[in-house]
């Protein structure tokens, strides 16, 4: 038990005052951000990154997460107090949670919340632990074939499994991929797409995007819409507390459910959202007594809070097994490694182990403060929806243009985010989705390079992506996965035109 | 837990008007974008063709990738435009009301300004008079509550970025006449 030995280790590395300072700092700031209308997970990340820029790789990375963990938590208070879904994988939170609140069960609505919430990251935390460092250990031995091959299998199961309309999966990430290439190129140090402007040669910053894209046209597409708000204050006492853990064991079937379809989900790319409604309608699948659901049942908060907490961590394992992200907040998470001069990867775990394990046990260590934390203070972060909307959108907008002014130091970067914060804005108006944009733009550079390199090794010959089983399966994968639907379709005729025959 | 009435409650005074006529529905803004990335599209992948977009001995030149790229988000962006046009959906749903984008416009206009003001005032002057402006137009609050808050946050993030953690920030005549 190797991993254990380097957890204790690294609970070691976080047990000091500074570190647990960071953390309550990190976790207050995200139920903050999570509570706050129109701010959630990523833009809470995106726009306090800058906080972290001079701190060292271990305490940035430990407030982050933190602030990650916190929002989460708090958007789960405005879903069941507000019916105001924080974030989209909250919605289902709604079905079950505003119900019991109605009925005067907030502070158990809550408590469910939060302790399910609790339970699905540690099943997630637990995978990481003891999975991590083998996937890690075993993608050592990747080349830049292999690796281009699991970029490759990132872009195109986001293609072939969105939910969107395929055209603007393709319009978002190729957009991406391109911003990505602007300035110099990496494997040639020729310049590309710059227009002989000195702005755009330093390229598009990841971060600078992210935090307009998130941050800003999150700002304006909140002002659209009316921002007045009822709601049940909710204090949670003891006794509450513990009567609803009492019954926990009842439901272990639904939590383990859950927490399964959430690190599955988590683990492929864009998963929390669906996993949180997978959650829920299999809890319902299952119940004995379906008419109950959505009448403010508990278990229709456990169910889907597990999946998505679940689903919301295990996004980390891929980030740091193969340093490929599996949601837009571990995609951020990355881009800060990058600016503390890490660098994402396999390796990260042999040449930074202090901050890999510190991480890890950081979320641990997270989830339990954080899960007494907001347990205490529910009914001060739900008195934050009192303070108006005109006094916090002028903040967050001097937060954002800080955050990205202080990555490369340039007035430009501003102007940037500023054009990030439209298109931001009009993208998810009409529809194209932002994930793949910034997973585009955070891997682009990473993929080309690999497929480069790997060409360079076989003298430009491009079958070494099937030079053996393993390039060779992941490179099939991705193509099968890239024109899955029009092969789910094409199977579906098939049978059907079988079938009649036979009837 | 008794206490089943409705506790906190936040009114919008300024919120948009429902009824409001609608500025321009989604097709015609999908249009407009759709247009758009075709230019970019056409303007990236020529600069890369230039940049040399063929094929060496030893794999692609550095303009193969992004030219490619080009050539597939053109393509899927007049995919768009035909199914823009087509689409009878997107024809009918509402991109934007005249009332929302008075809102939109409420934030982004200021929003302009502040990065405007950035470079000129610094980042400290110009955020100080984004939150008491927009505070007190825009919110209609208390001036002396616009005021304080846009005082404390400014020199909050002053203290937590300048003095605290070293990020240096864009500065501008005040800071200079105050000796930072």
């Amino acid at each position: 038990m190797e991993a254990l030995g380097l957890l204790m280790h690294g609970f070691a590395v976080l047990l000091t005052w500074k570190t647990l300072l960071l953390m309550m700092t990190g976790l207050v700031l995200g139920i903050f951000v999570g509570v706050l209308p129109g701010l959630g997970g990523p833009n809470g990340v995106a726009i306090l990154l800058p906080l972290t820029f001079t701190m060292d790789p271990t305490s940035a990375i430990v407030m982050l997460s933190c602030i990650y963990w916190g929002a989460l938590f708090g958007g789960a208070i405005t879903s069941i107090l507000f019916n105001i879904p924080g974030e989209a994988w909250s919605v289902a939170t709604t079905f079950d949670g505003y119900p019991m609140a109605q009925q005067g069960r907030a502070a158990e609505a809550l408590t469910a919340a939060f302790t399910s919430s609790f339970i699905g990251s540690l099943v997630a935390v637990m995978l990481i632990t003891f999975l991590a460092p083998m996937i890690s250990s075993f993608a050592l031995r990747f080349g830049p074939p292999e690796f281009f091959a699991v970029y490759l299998l990132t872009f195109c199961s986001f293609v072939g499994l969105g939910r969107e309309a395929k055209h603007k999966t393709v319009i978002s990430m190729s957009l991406g991929l391109l911003l990505a290439g602007i300035g110099m190129d990496t494997v040639s140090g020729q310049l590309r797409m710059t227009f002989d402007s000195a702005e755009l040669l330093r390229g598009v910053n990841f971060l600078v995007a992210v935090i307009g894209l998130f941050g800003i046209s999150e700002i304006l597409l909140t002002m659209e819409e009316r921002l007045a708000l009822r709601g049940h204050a909710a204090g949670i006492s003891l006794r509450v507390v513990l009567s609803v853990w009492k019954d926990l064991p009842k439901y272990w079937v639904t939590l383990f459910r859950s927490s399964f379809i959430g690190c599955w989900l988590g683990i492929t790319p864009g998963g929390a959202i669906a996993a949180s409604f997978m959650g829920y309608n299999l809890a319902k699948r299952f119940s004995k007594d379906r008419d109950s659901f959505g009448k403010g049942r508990i278990e229709g908060v456990f169910a889907p809070e597990t999946a998505a907490h679940a689903s919301g961590t295990a996004a980390l394992l891929p980030m740091l097994a193969l340093g490929i992200p599996g949601s837009g907040t571990a995609a951020i998470l990355l881009g800060g490694l990058m600016v503390w001069g890490l660098n994402p990867g396999p390796l990260l775990f042999v040449e930074h182990k202090d901050f890999v394990w510190g991480l890890i046990a950081s979320m641990y260590l997270g989830n339990v403060v954080g899960l007494v934390l907001v347990l205490t203070t529910v009914p001060i972060f739900a008195s934050v929806l009192r303070v108006p909307f005109a006094a916090i959108a002028p903040m967050i907008v001097v937060s954002c243009a800080i955050g990205a002014y202080a990555i490369q130091n340039a007035i430009f970067d501003i102007w940037l985010m500023l054009g990030f914060g439209v298109v931001g804005y009009v993208f998810k108006k009409i529809g194209i989705p932002l994930a793949p944009f910034t997973l585009a733009l955070v891997l682009g550079n990473r993929a080309e390079d690999a497929f480069r390199l790997s060409m360079i090794g076989a003298g430009g010959d491009l079958k070494v992506f099937w030079s053996n089983g393993l390039v060779g399966s992941i490179t099939t994968l991705a193509i099968v996965l890239l024109f899955w639907p029009v092969i789910d379709k094409a199977v579906g005729s098939v049978t059907r035109m079988v079938r009649p025959a036979k009837a | 837990m008794s206490n089943t009435d409705i506790e906190i409650v936040v009114e919008d005074p300024t919120a948009p008007e429902a009824d409001s006529p609608q500025m321009a529905s989604v097709r015609v803004v999908d249009v407009v974008v759709c247009l758009l990335l075709l230019a970019l599209a056409l303007t990236l992948g020529y600069d890369n063709w230039r940049t040399g977009a063929g094929w060496e001995s030893t794999g692609p030149q550095p303009g193969y990738f992004p030219f490619y790229l080009s050539i597939i988000l053109g393509g899927a962006s007049l995919y768009g435009l035909v199914a823009a046009f087509l689409s009878r959906r997107e024809a009918s749903e509402s991109f934007v009301t005249q009332a929302q984008l008075r809102r939109v416009m409420a934030v982004f206009v200021p929003t302009v300004l502040f990065c405007l003001a950035t470079q000129f005032l610094g980042l400290y002057v110009a955020s100080f008079l984004l939150i008491s402006c927009f505070m007190r137009l825009v919110g209609k609050i208390a001036l002396w509550k616009s005021l304080l808050t846009a005082f404390v946050f400014t020199a909050a993030m002053f203290v937590t970025f300048d003095v605290a953690f070293d990020v240096i920030m864009p500065k501008g005549p005040l800071e200079a006449a105050l000796g930072r």
